[in-house]
Order: structure tokens, then C-alpha cells, then sequence
């Protein structure tokens, strides 16, 4: 039914249904003693000070951004490797294209040193230099 | 099919033995024999994830020259996975003051219910499946990315500082490792010519010969091992367990999770575990089918058999390599990915995409 969709529904409502129902069973028989120390965040002893919302480093957003481009290469890829089998030279030497266009930005983005977990300045110079201070 | 199957025998024995309640079918009998089957395989994980607990704790216990559980319940302590089990439940639920309470509560809902939903397309036999989705592998490729929003979730709602960066580390390792995860899965589909985990399966039906992972040698090899080791990268396990590494930052973005929740967390860790070696054996080791063409024993026993074992030896290698290797720092972990798993794996589907197409 639904094209096989209807018994994944299901299932997402019994994964969940199992989740609260057995929050509920830990409910009835776990003991609930709350003291002020159990709700502070854990620090491995030591008193936290500040909040827990910390800034982070943008190389996270970076890293989502890169992968954002690659994950919609490969939904763009699926289709293709689907109807590969049999279907001539024409498909293949397109998609080839089209990885190379990527490995393009894959190139450009290692150059910048954008996939660098420490971010370097970047290394490539402007050819025609106009630095006036150093 | 197993769906219908299990409908016609509910059916049937309501009919036979409780004809009054056979009669009140406002519920569709489908419906119902679907609840049955998903609470079944709900009670399949279980036992799997406690199983493989129990096997883990061994298999470091052993390989580190030491026994493991021995007690709880006699022989090898093979009830510790059920004793600590019921000891997660009555676990004190102690929800930090300042986390954000209903995301907090919602994260390991969307971990586990994101790990759950992929064993729909799992092929236990050719007909033993829950949903033969004709999209098999995108769907899978695509529930196992809705995680990292709970890692995300989870990080984000304790109000640790440590549990943020332990949540937003992970999410990055996995968040980086679908690109090569999903370039391996292309190369396989690339092979079979279909997404649909059955169909796939029934394409390296035949013998050992016929397995994909000898198909396009030496590119489907590596693309089986590239998948494998993106894998290993997926479930957070050694070598790339920085975020969750005891030694790190203290349990990453399940620090404040206590109790059952906690359980859902590790549950879903394991059954991520079962389900990517699934996939490596769906997609290049040849499934539910044999070594040999000729079966002796009906499908139904042969098909499970083979795809359990295939799959529980992955996992086994899955553990061996967590107590062999090291840890990788976290800028080795991404430089991996990066500069080495996708070069390779873009050339891997580049050279197997040419293989096929010329064959």
C-alpha cells in the first residue's frame, strides 16, 4: 500500500509509541529524589560557570556547507546509476562531466583550505600583488 | 509478502477461534498484522542490540586478555546485557535545570526512531521483508542522515558546554562521512541497476562468484571497503569514536542523558551498527543468497541464516578493529574523509560506472 510507504509510517509510530512507553514503565518504578546538585550540568566535578549555549567554531558551518554541495551532487548522481546499465556511452561520458565540474569545486575548496580542521590563511596569493602594508 | 502472510494467519486463527472478535474489522486486517510485525521486529532489535552488548564486552574482554562478564545468569554472564537493561530503567531521570526540556526529551526519540525505521528494507529471505521499497537504499541513505539532526538536538539541549561540542564534533564526523558512504552505495547500485535492497540481492544470486564485491575488481573492492570504513565512521566507533570517547569529552551529546534514555542512545548505536554492515553485505557480499547455487533446505531458513551471519561477522570485525586500532585525532578524522575517502570514492564510481557501461 502506498507503494511500501505505509508500512514504514507504522513503524515510525512504534518506534515512538515503544520510546514513551517504556519512558512510562522507568516512570512507575525509578525513584525521583531531586537535590539541587543532581540538576547542574556535569562538568566532571568541577563548578560550571557560564552558559551552556558557548559560541563554536565556524568550521562546523563550513564542513555542513561542503557536504550540502556534495550531498546534492550524489541525490543528482542516484537516478543516473539506476539506468546505467545498458544505456550506452552518451549517459556515462554526461555524468563524467559532471563529476569532474565537482571535483573541480572539490579542488578549489582543498586549495582555500577550507577542509582544513585548522584553518590556515589562505595560500594562494593574488598574482598581481597591490599589498600596500604587510 | 511477510505482511500478508502474517495477516492470513492472524486472520485465520481469529476466524477459527475468536469468531465474535473477527468480526469487528474496522481496523484493516493489514494494519494489524503490520503492528504485529513491526512489534516483532522492535523485539528482534532488542535482543540484537543485547546480544551484540554482550558480544562487545567479550570481544574486548578476550582481546585484552581478560574474560568479560561471567556471572549474571551462569554461563559467560550471558543475561548482564538484560540485567543492565532493567538497571537503565530504574535509573533516576535527571533532567538538568537549564536544558531545554522538550527538545532534550525529542532527541533520543528522533536518534532511535531514524535507527528503527531502517530495518524496513532489510532482506532477512527474498520474500521475509517488511517493505520492499522500490527506493531501498535512498531511503535508507536518507533516514540515517536524519539522526545527526538528534545528535544536534541532544548537544544542543543539555546546556553542557562540553556535551555542544561533543554534539556538533559528532555531527560533523557524520555529516562529513555520508559523502562517501553515499558514493559506495552509488557504486553498488551502479552494479545492480536498481535501488531496491531484493532486487539487488537477486543480482549476485548464484554463488560466490556472482557477489558484487568481486564484480569490478579492484574498484568494487575498494568501494565495498570505502563503504565499510564509512560505516565505522557512521556509528561513531574507533577509530573515529573522538566524539564519544571516554577519555575526550566525557560521553560527548549524551553526557546528561541518564536512564532509559540513555539506553535509547546506545540501543540506536548498535542498531546503526547491525544495519550498515546490512548494507555493505546487501550491496556487495551477496545478501540472503548462499555460497553455492543449490539449497538444501528451503529459502525461508536458508536466507535469514545467510544474511545473519554475513551481517553478524561484519559487526564482529566492526568490534575487532574498535580494540585494535588507535583513535584518530579529529582533524586526521576529517583530513580522512576529505582528501583521502572521496577522491577515492568519486574515482571508484567513475572507474565502476565505465566497467558496466563497456560490459
Amino acid at each position: 500500500m502506498f507503494d511500501g510507504f505505509y508500512n514504514a509510517f507504522w513503524f515510525l509510530v512504534i518506534g515512538i509509541a515503544f520510546v514513551l512507553v517504556n519512558l512510562w514503565i522507568s516512570s512507575l518504578i525509578r525513584p525521583a529524589d531531586p537535590a539541587a546538585e543532581k540538576l547542574l550540568p556535569y562538568e566532571c566535578g568541577e563548578e560550571s560557570s557560564g552558559t551552556g549555549f558557548v559560541r563554536f567554531n565556524p568550521r562546523f558551518y563550513i564542513i555542513g556547507l561542503v557536504f550540502l554541495i556534495f550531498d546534492i551532487e550524489t541525490v543528482f548522481i542516484f537516478p543516473w546509476a539506476v539506468i546505467l546499465k545498458g544505456a550506452g556511452a552518451f549517459v556515462l561520458v554526461e555524468m563524467l562531466i559532471f563529476l569532474a565540474i565537482l571535483v573541480v569545486g572539490l579542488v578549489y575548496a582543498w586549495g582555500k583550505g577550507d577542509l582544513e580542521w585548522i584553518r590556515q590563511p589562505t595560500r594562494w596569493q593574488p598574482l598581481v600583488g597591490l599589498r600596500t602594508e604587510d | 509478502m511477510l505482511v500478508e502472510w502474517v495477516a492470513w494467519l492472524l486472520r485465520t486463527i481469529a476466524e477459527t477461534i475468536l469468531p465474535f472478535i473477527a468480526s469487528w474489522t474496522w481496523i484493516p486486517w493489514y494494519t494489524i498484522a503490520l503492528l504485529h510485525v513491526a512489534g516483532a521486529m522492535l523485539g528482534v532489535i532488542s535482543v540484537l542490540a543485547m546480544f551484540l552488548i554482550w558480544l562487545e564486552r567479550k570481544v574486548s574482554a578476550h582481546m585484552q586478555d581478560r574474560l568479560g562478564p561471567m556471572r549474571v545468569g551462569g554461563w559467560h554472564g550471558w543475561a548482564q546485557s538484560i540485567a543492565d537493561g532493567i538497571k537503565l530503567l530504574l535509573k533516576e531521570d535527571i533532567i538538568p535545570l537549564a536544558a531545554d526540556r522538550p527538545v532534550f526529551i525529542l532527541a533520543p526519540v528522533i536518534v532511535f526512531g531514524a535507527s528503527f525505521m531502517s530495518f524496513v528494507v532489510l532482506p532477512f529471505s527474498q520474500a521475509i521483508i517488511v517493505s520492499d521499497l522500490n527506493i531501498g537504499i535512498l531511503y535508507v541513505y536518507g533516514i540515517s542522515t536524519i539522526s545527526v539532526i538528534g545528535l544536534i538536538a541532544a548537544g544542543w539541549a543539555s546546556n553542557n558546554k562540553w556535551s555542544l561540542l561533543g554534539g556538533m564534533r559528532s555531527a560533523a564526523q557524520l555529516v562529513s562521512y555520508e559523502v562517501p558512504v553515499g558514493l559506495s552505495l552509488l557504486a553498488g547500485i551502479v552494479m545492480a541497476g536498481s535501488l531496491s535492497t531484493v532486487e539487488i540481492t537477486l543480482a549476485q544470486s548464484g554463488g560466490v562468484w556472482h557477489w558484487f564485491i568481486w564484480r569490478c575488481f579492484p574498484f568494487s573492492f575498494m568501494a565495498a571497503l570505502l563503504l565499510y570504513i564509512g560505516a565505522l565512521a557512521e556509528t561513531n566507533r574507533t577509530p573515529f569514536d573522538i566524539a564519544e570517547a571516554e577519555s575526550e569529552l566525557v560521553a560527548g551529546y549524551h553526557t546528561e542523558y541518564s536512564g532509559f534514555r540513555f539506553s535509547l542512545f546506545f540501543l540506536a548505536e548498535y542498531a546503526n551498527m547491525f544495519v550498515s554492515s546490512a548494507l555493505v553485505v546487501i550491496l556487495f557480499l551477496g545478501g540472503f543468497s548462499g555460497l553455492i547455487p543449490v539449497s538444501f533446505v528451503p529459502d525461508v531458513i536458508a536466507g535469514p541464516f545467510w544474511f545473519l551471519t554475513k551481517t553478524l561477522f561484519l559487526v564482529f570485525v566492526m568490534m575487532w578493529v574498535r580494540w585494535t586500532l588507535p583513535r584518530l585525532r579529529v582533524d586526521q578524522l576529517m583530513g580522512v574523509c576529505w582528501k583521502y575517502l572521496i577522491p577515492i570514492g568519486l574515482v571508484n564510481l567513475a572507474a565502476i560506472g565505465l566497467w558496466v557501461s563497456l560490459s
